[in-house]
């Protein structure tokens, strides 16, 4: 418990880290796939962890102990958290689950609008055209999703490059790719350390995107040709202040797609595997020894009252292991019920 | 039973394959600067389409109103219906521009460049275009 608790919040740390040289070097599909995995485990061991630091804290609380039926100083005296820690990620998995309640609710806002614009577009087709000269394309998931490209985007397009940009966001709709947005988000809203993973996995979706598309052209350089074009037409358009932190998503790409497809690579997904393996294991030992620290602090109790010979009531009936003295049906001892029959 | 199911998965793949090619068509017939035939937007397509697929793809077209035509020649001659007043871009403006997390759910097909991207991805793309053209394709080409 004293360390294998702390093991999740390290694995999660060495994710944020090689969140980017995952998303840069591994194929696009199985590194987008690899990246939710390790999101979705990782939020959980750093969920768990914080829960069973923050609970060797509340257990000490005299209320809850006598609720619990379990000895405060038994508790204290073998606890091997600080107060301080405990208090702090109460705190910390207090803040972290309002967190996660705010982006839940809006993400499921965000998709239910989609889903509502999709059906309000004009038209039954796959594609739906914007009669506006700003470029513009993206995909819009809903029950079916849509391609919505300007009027300005495909006049700025060639034939081949057209064919490109609608393979790229089908390829967004069919992967269900707003799934993998939605993982990455409410998990880095749970835990503010997956944030670089969240980043790191949008721009892993399209090159995702774009990889299937260059398939489907049969032309990697089309592909490029096609973000790039599309880019420096839609720069022209609007430009916003916060670039520094995004930017270069598009030259990475496009510089991909230029280069030959990424080698597949099976190492970096063992090795990851591995790493979650760890984060669960450890979360699981912890989870052990703090059920065992109770278990033995219900006996301390236990033992306090047989002392003083105040047996309770249900001593005589026939219902053990539960009740005011549950706590003493012990499997070392001879069974509850039956000494009494 | 099995065959049954082949036959829904051909007849489902042979939908999203029309569904595709309505996009492709309607993509093409917005890029142009003009109405174009069936024989020019078979040309525009990629691939090998038979001429009555087209054909087809643009009278279905026509009939759900996204196309309209006038004669050129023995046949028509097809163009976007054209939908300035409606509110749609407004509306997918606002989606885009929609609080800070405004990208929650969309995919948009490029991200903004910052003006170093842009001095970067001319160098890169006009570096390509000076190749020769037989050598951009790659050659393990699936």
């Amino acid at each position: 418990m004293l360390i294998s608790v702390y093991i999740p919040f390290l694995v999660t740390a060495a994710l944020a880290v090689l969140a980017r040289p995952v998303a840069h070097r591994l194929p696009p599909r199985p590194a987008a796939l690899a990246l939710a995995c390790a999101a979705l485990v990782t939020a959980a061991g750093w969920a768990g962890s914080l829960a069973l630091l923050a609970f060797t804290g509340v257990a000490q609380i005299p209320q809850i102990a006598e609720e619990g039926r379990w000895s405060v100083s038994a508790l204290r005296s073998q606890d091997p958290v600080y107060a301080v820690v405990a208090a702090v990620s109460t705190l910390v998995l207090a803040v972290c689950v309002v967190s996660f309640g705010v982006a839940a609710v809006r993400q499921g806002r965000h998709l239910l609008r989609a889903r509502r614009e999709c059906a309000g577009l004009p038209g039954h087709t796959e594609l739906a055209v914007l009669d506006d000269d700003v470029p513009l394309a993206f995909a819009l998931p809903g029950a079916p999703g849509r391609i919505v490209v300007s009027r300005g985007m495909l006049r700025r397009l060639g034939d081949a490059e057209r064919e490109a940009l609608l393979a790229h966001e089908r390829a967004h709709l069919r992967g269900r790719h707003h799934v993998f947005q939605s993982v990455w988000r409410l998990t880095a809203a749970l835990n503010p350390l997956l944030r670089p993973v969240a980043v790191a996995g949008n721009f892993v979706l399209e090159r995702w995107a774009d990889e299937e598309a260059a398939e489907r052209v049969g032309d990697r350089t089309v592909v490029a040709h096609a973000v790039g074009r599309a880019a420096l037409a839609s720069a022209g358009a609007s430009r916003p202040a916060v670039l520094a932190a995004t930017g270069g998503v598009v030259p990475q790409r496009v510089r991909a797609l230029l280069a030959p497809p990424p080698a597949r690579r099976s190492l970096p997904l063992l090795a990851g595997g591995l790493l979650l393996a760890v984060c669960c294991a450890s979360l699981a030992n912890a989870a052990s020894d703090s059920d065992r620290m109770l278990d033995s602090a219900q006996w301390a109790l236990c033992g306090a009252h047989a002392d003083t010979t105040t047996a309770a009531p249900t001593d005589h009936d026939d219902t053990p292991a539960h009740g005011p003295d549950g706590c003493c049906a012990h499997p070392d001892r001879p069974e509850h019920g039956a000494r009494h029959v | 039973m099995t065959g049954r199911g082949d036959e829904e998965a051909i007849e489902a793949s042979g939908r999203r394959a029309r569904g595709e090619l309505e996009s492709a068509v309607l993509a093409a017939l917005w890029g142009a600067d003009g109405p174009r035939t069936a024989r020019e937007v078979r040309e525009q397509l990629p691939g090998d389409l038979a001429y009555t697929t087209v054909l087809t793809i643009l009278s279905r077209l026509h009939d759900k109103g996204m196309l309209v035509r006038h004669r050129e020649g023995r046949g028509y001659a097809y163009e976007p219906a054209r939908d300035e007043a409606s509110h749609t871009a407004q509306r997918m403006h606002s989606l885009l521009t929609g609080g800070s997390d405004r990208e929650a759910v969309l995919a948009r097909f490029v991200s903004e460049l910052s003006e170093q991207d842009e001095h970067l991805l001319q160098q890169l793309l006009s570096g390509h275009d000076d190749m020769p053209p037989e050598s951009r394709r790659p050659p393990g080409k699936r």
